[in-house]
């Protein structure tokens, strides 16, 4: 037993370096990563000449070609109303769904839930995006056809395919939520007469509001960035967005459709880091609104 | 044992090397077979070389390559060929900074590429031929489309299909991604050099099995494809009355159509230059082209230039 | 939302009210909390029946179209064709769970220490604050974004070419935020007293770690990976730029590392099933494409299947093992 022969204060140096190590490593990733982004992103506006005003606001996106004043058509407005579109939604679509699945596996039926509900769930986030895309392309892009008429392609599609991509994440993670509160926090509430769903709303929902935040948020940032599957179905026409049902584009559809086509270097590949920066920020301001509503959550119980 | 791998390994690492040198152009040997020449397979096929190969690049010339290269391991068992996508942009990204030995693409590079020193880096071998056309959803129940008209509805002009000839119904464009071989390859041929009008804002989709799906799902679309993606969910259309076929591009009639580039260093290794050598070889050029839609350079008797100029043979 | 307005007033009333209800008003009272709680429990079934249909139409809608190939030895064995028909996914099967096994292997502990630290050690300041939030960010990047910085790092810039190794770190890349993000998430669940009974013991923080934390957050750790996992089993635009899509035949009684048909090299290219399935139904021209499409998205299917319901019986007995030690 080599642990009891070494001192325990070397053990946790050791632990303590190794895992800082991690971190460290994590860190570099992280930043290097993000650094190699806006590196690129900056350069439409640094390199090219872009007008990052022009940029945000632009209603056209068509890189190939300039406007009469010799700049080139650049204009992100379509996607990041498109990005926002789909991933709020999207998310409005799953949340509820997923939660309610959560409380009923580790409330109502822990046995099913456990044993059947949640692999049948998790056995989703492993189906490639083709696989979704594929099927929204057949049923769900002929369903809202059906429903609302015009072509079938659009935001709403891809909100509901993007919805069931996010519904094993965001169910997965809240039913590890759920169950991480302790059980005396249950049984006190029984004990003082409260019924199940008022144990449920006021002390198991509230006291895991931390960790639901994290589930909505890897779910939230999931929706933000997946590709191939909303490119199938969003319809990918670079136009602001003025209804669900007609055409829309997303940051990452046009970003995953043009990455290939374009030589590294040149103002149309720059544009697109330009959109992957932009997606960043956009997640980033919107990880922080979700970390605000939680704290609010969370000092309601409190 | 142990030898033969060192020497493999060797001579792969060799292999790269000389590219990378050709790539800066400070060397020069070999290379001396011109893109044109395509009957020094037999000569290859004699001369056991060993080395290894990537090509990456144009997802529509991918199913051909691979087919080619894996045929390739029984004539030169010495060479590993790798195959990879990433899209046309990306194969001439990759040529030009030498980190592949081939880059395909369905473009010339100079219309990726404006830098003249980048494109004196790298050489261009057209392997084959691709003809497109128009297709439509079969609902429609339309075989023929103008010239004309075919331009006015990618330019946003016509919008219902009693206007080009078909039903009163709306017209769904489903336009390729901005920048994609076959879009370039469309617009230069149809439009003609006009624009569409900002407003006009049709829907995209960057691969062809995508874009064939959504024509054979969506009512009054039309998209256009290469030969080789026809099926029977979709209708393709002639314009003005000439059919999409093979020999009505080499005789120059059909006007849609544009090579598939295989680049390569301005000085390829000898491994690179086999593989190309026998992509334009009658193993290739024959049979395994021909039989996937493809369209072999032998039969054209047409040819084009980087700037779209058309000359007959 | 009329439910909770009615369910909060009613719990200021019950639980720790000082005057009692006397009863009718009581009787009444406990009837409506309880009915409440039925309705509550009947909506939430429904959200689970309406899971339920629309997993087992997703699930039977691809096992309708490809259960077919599940027991097709040839396709499950033969390698694929790029212009043939009858090709098949024997290389692409293997690749996949390979490139699983080695992405797991350099990501787990990576971001099992990195979340300790993060949980453990790390004083609660705006820096961890502003690391947490960054690393939640980075899972936003579409996958693509990765693949291309993959590319440009590991294949172009160390030179390591299309290769099951470069796949694998940019999948570590991606990985990294959900399984830190998680794993920290689950030791930080821990309550408190577990925490501070370790440390009363006389044990270090490393030890109430190792042999109290992370037995107890066990479930929810094997969550993060078999979601990570799942992700991996279906990523195909990160590796399409690392990984490659070439899938050279393997020959298992080849063990000579730096040849391409060893399956266990790890500087060969290696396409995997998802990518296989993006490419023959992006640019593919096998005849026979919608067969081998639905098929392997059926094997996947089956695999993700098996490898959760292994994770999750991996899981619970380390976790036993870890509390028994």
């Amino acid at each position: 037993m080599a642990k009891q022969v070494m001192p325990k204060r070397r053990l946790e140096g050791i632990g303590l370096g190794v895992t800082g190590a991690c971190v460290g490593l994590v860190a570099l990733l992280v930043v290097t990563l993000i650094a190699m982004v806006v590196s690129r992103g900056l350069a439409t506006f640094v390199q090219n000449g872009v007008d990052f005003g022009a940029f945000l606001t632009g209603t056209t996106w068509n890189p190939d070609q300039v406007n009469d004043a010799g700049q080139p058509l650049v204009g992100a407005l379509p996607m990041i109303c498109g990005s926002f579109a789909v991933t709020l939604l999207s998310t409005a679509f799953a949340l509820p769904i997923a939660i309610g699945s959560a409380i009923f596996v580790v409330e109502i039926a822990p046995g099913f839930g456990r044993r059947v509900f949640q692999p049948l769930v998790e056995l989703l986030v492993g189906i490639p995006s083709v696989v979704y895309g594929l099927i929204g392309l057949r049923v769900i892009v002929a369903f809202t056809r059906s429903l609302a008429g015009g072509t079938g392609y659009g935001i709403f599609s891809g909100s509901i395919v993007l919805a069931i991509m996010i519904l094993p994440t965001v169910t997965s993670l809240s039913i590890d939520a759920l169950a991480a509160v302790p059980n005396a926090y249950r049984e006190g509430s029984y004990a003082l007469g409260c019924t199940r769903w008022q144990t449920v709303w006021h002390v198991v929902l509230k006291s895991a509001m931390p960790s639901l935040m994290t589930a909505v948020i890897m779910g939230m940032t999931r929706a933000f960035g997946e590709a191939l599957a909303v490119q199938m179905v969003v319809g990918n026409a670079a136009q602001v967005p003025t209804s669900l049902f007609t055409p829309a584009a997303t940051l990452t559809s046009v970003l995953t459709m043009g990455m290939g086509n374009t030589v590294t270097g040149t103002l149309q590949n720059n544009v697109l880091w330009s959109l992957a920066m932009i997606l960043l920020v956009m997640s980033l301001v919107f990880i922080l609104i979700v970390h605000l509503i939680g704290k609010k959550g969370g000092k309601v119980n409190d | 044992m142990r030898n033969a791998i060192t020497r493999r390994s060797f001579l792969a690492l060799g292999g790269s090397a000389v590219v990378a040198v050709a790539g800066l152009g400070l060397v020069g040997c070999g290379g001396s077979s011109s893109s044109s020449d395509s009957s020094s397979s037999d000569s290859s096929s004699t001369k056991q070389i060993s080395g290894s190969v990537t090509a990456a690049g144009s997802t529509a010339l991918q199913p051909l390559v691979e087919a080619a290269a894996e045929q390739f391991q029984d004539v030169q068992p010495g060479i590993t060929v790798s195959v990879q996508g990433g899209g046309s942009g990306q194969g001439i990204t990759q040529i030009v900074q030498g980190t592949v030995q081939i880059g395909d693409s369905d473009v010339f590079a100079e219309e990726k590429v404006k830098d003249s020193s980048d494109l004196q880096k790298i050489k261009d071998n057209k392997v084959c031929v691709v003809g497109m056309g128009p297709v439509v959803n079969p609902d429609l129940g339309i075989t023929n489309i103008s010239m004309d008209n075919l331009k006015g509805i990618f330019l946003g002009q016509i919008t219902n299909w009693k206007d080009a000839g078909g039903p009163d119904q709306e017209i769904v464009v489903i336009n390729r991604a901005s920048g994609s071989g076959t879009r370039a390859t469309f617009e230069s041929n149809v439009l003609k050099g006009e624009k569409a009008p900002d407003s006009f804002k049709p829907q995209e989709q960057d691969s062809s099995g995508t874009v064939a799906s959504m024509v054979a799902q969506t009512p009054g679309s039309i998209s256009y494809l290469a030969f080789s993606y026809y099926n029977d969910s979709l209708t393709a259309l002639s314009v003005d009355n000439v059919e999409p076929k093979e020999e009505n591009v080499e005789s120059g009639d059909w006007k849609i159509w544009a090579y598939e580039h295989m680049y390569t260093a301005a000085d390829p290794d000898e491994a690179t230059q086999a593989f190309v050598d026998y992509m334009l070889g009658d193993d290739v050029q024959g049979s395994l082209i021909e039989s996937n839609g493809y369209i072999p350079m032998s039969g054209m008797k047409v040819e084009r230039d980087a700037d779209g100029n058309e000359t007959t043979k | 939302m009329t439910s909770s307005a009615d369910a909060s007033k009613a719990s200021a009333g019950t639980p720790g009210g000082g005057s009692p209800f006397t009863g009718e008003a009581a009787a009444r009272h406990a009837s409506k909390l309880k009915s409440q709680d039925h309705v509550a429990t009947g909506i939430i079934t429904a959200i689970v029946a309406l899971v339920m249909i629309i997993l087992a139409a997703i699930v039977i809608y691809i096992l309708v179209l490809g259960g077919g190939k599940l027991f097709d030895g040839h396709f499950l064995t033969a390698k694929a064709e790029s212009v043939k028909a009858g090709g098949g996914i024997g290389p692409e099967l293997f690749n996949s769970f390979y490139l699983l096994i080695i992405t797991l292997i350099i990501s787990v502990p990576i971001s099992l220490g990195g979340a300790i630290f993060l949980a453990e050690y790390a004083p609660e300041n705006a820096f961890t604050a502003a690391v947490k939030t960054a690393i939640e960010t980075l899972s936003s990047l579409p996958s693509i974004v990765v693949g291309l910085f993959g590319l440009l790092l590991f294949v172009q810039q160390f030179g390591w070419g299309y290769s099951i190794l470069s796949g694998a770190l940019a999948l570590t890349m991606f990985n990294i935020p959900i399984l830190v993000r998680t794993i920290q998430q689950a030791l930080e669940d821990v309550p408190r007293s577990q925490r501070d009974a370790g440390l009363a013991l006389g044990l270090t923080r490393w030890e109430t770690t190792t042999h109290v934390l992370l037995p107890a957050a066990m479930p929810a750790i094997v969550t993060g990976i078999v979601l990570s996992a799942g992700r991996v089993f279906g990523e195909a635009a990160a590796l399409i730029y690392t990984a490659g899509q070439s899938a050279p035949a393997l020959d298992f009684a080849n063990f000579n590392l730096a040849s391409a048909s060893c399956p266990w090299n790890l500087m060969r290219p290696a396409e995997t099933l998802a990518v296989h399935i993006w490419k023959i139904n992006s640019e593919g021209l096998i005849p026979d494409l919608d067969a081998i499409s639905n098929g392997s998205a059926a094997v996947l299917m089956v695999c993700i299947l098996a490898f959760n319901l292994i994770a999750r019986w991996a899981g619970k007995a380390l976790g036993r093992r870890l509390t028994a030690e």
